[in-house]
């Protein structure tokens, strides 16, 4: 009984770590290793229209210009 | 492709924090942390001058060449971004940034204590779905995916602080120089943020 008990404590000690993995992030120096970025008009609205992106932006960037707005 | 910058025009901005107060108000930010500040040099002198600083999302940005867990990149706009799940608090792109960009959040996630850093993100969100609500807690909005430019730059009343295409703000700044009759210095920053050649975006997996 002493015996089997001894067993099961020790195998419980034992396979302890076997559930844990690796905390270390393993990278390539340099290099963004982590998770990648959707590009901004690949998603919602513009739904990979990269050409409407581009002139909504556009248009929203001359907005700043007040010389081509008062004119 | 857009090249994404920041411009504050020294000769505009009149100390409003409209542009602090704006970016704090869109992306939520917590108590302590303000992704944008506005500076004044020789405050109370004649002649002051106020710039409105944060991350200019540099063109060879020394955060992303410090970082030791490479979390920094940069999208194929020019916008120098971070993965909080890989940043471990410590604290070297805060010391490397020339502009004191990013920073810890306040609280309980301070120096020792595996806080992550919290940068300005151009209104990018970050590496999480393009407006989900996971990208809003940790990155904020995500006003490009909108076609919105950072919401500090739309904000800003007197057009001080610009944002957008490269090409197309030095446009607005040099037409803005020209009429006022003065030598385009008064673009804070710029050459300390640009002067160097562009780093390489980082690039999909199905474009390599």
């Amino acid at each position: 009984m002493k015996k089997s008990l001894m067993l099961i404590v020790a195998a419980a000690f034992g396979l302890a770590a076997c559930g844990e993995y690796s905390q270390v992030a393993s990278y390539k120096p340099g290099n963004y290793q982590g998770k990648s970025d959707t590009r901004p008009y690949e998603a919602g609205q513009f739904a990979g229209n990269k050409q409407a992106w581009e002139a909504a932006l556009a248009n929203r960037a001359q907005a700043q210009n007040e010389y081509k707005r008062a004119n | 492709m857009a090249r994404m910058k920041f411009l504050c025009d020294a000769e505009r901005c009149i100390e409003c924090n409209g542009c602090v107060t704006a970016c704090k108000n869109e992306h939520e930010l917590p108590w302590g942390v303000n992704r944008r500040r506005v500076v004044t040099i020789n405050d109370g002198v004649p002649g002051e001058k106020s710039i409105s600083v944060s991350c200019m999302h540099c063109a060879d940005a020394p955060c992303m060449a410090v970082c030791p867990t490479d979390c920094f990149y940069k999208t194929e706009e020019g916008v120098v971004l971070h993965n909080k799940d890989a940043c471990i608090g410590c604290g070297y792109c805060f010391f490397a940034c020339p502009f004191g960009a990013p920073q810890f959040p306040g609280g309980n996630s301070a120096f020792g204590l595996r806080g992550k850093m919290d940068k300005c993100t151009f209104c990018a969100g970050g590496p999480e779905e393009n407006g989900s609500k996971a990208e809003l807690e940790k990155y904020g909005r995500n006003r490009l995916a909108e076609g919105k430019l950072p919401a500090c730059a739309e904000m800003c009343a007197t057009k001080a602080l610009l944002a957008g295409d490269a090409p197309v703000i030095s446009d607005i700044f040099r037409d803005r120089a020209l009429r006022r009759g003065k030598a385009g210095d008064a673009a804070w920053g710029w050459t300390t943020a640009y002067g160097k050649p562009e780093q390489a975006a980082a690039v999909k997996e199905e474009n390599k």
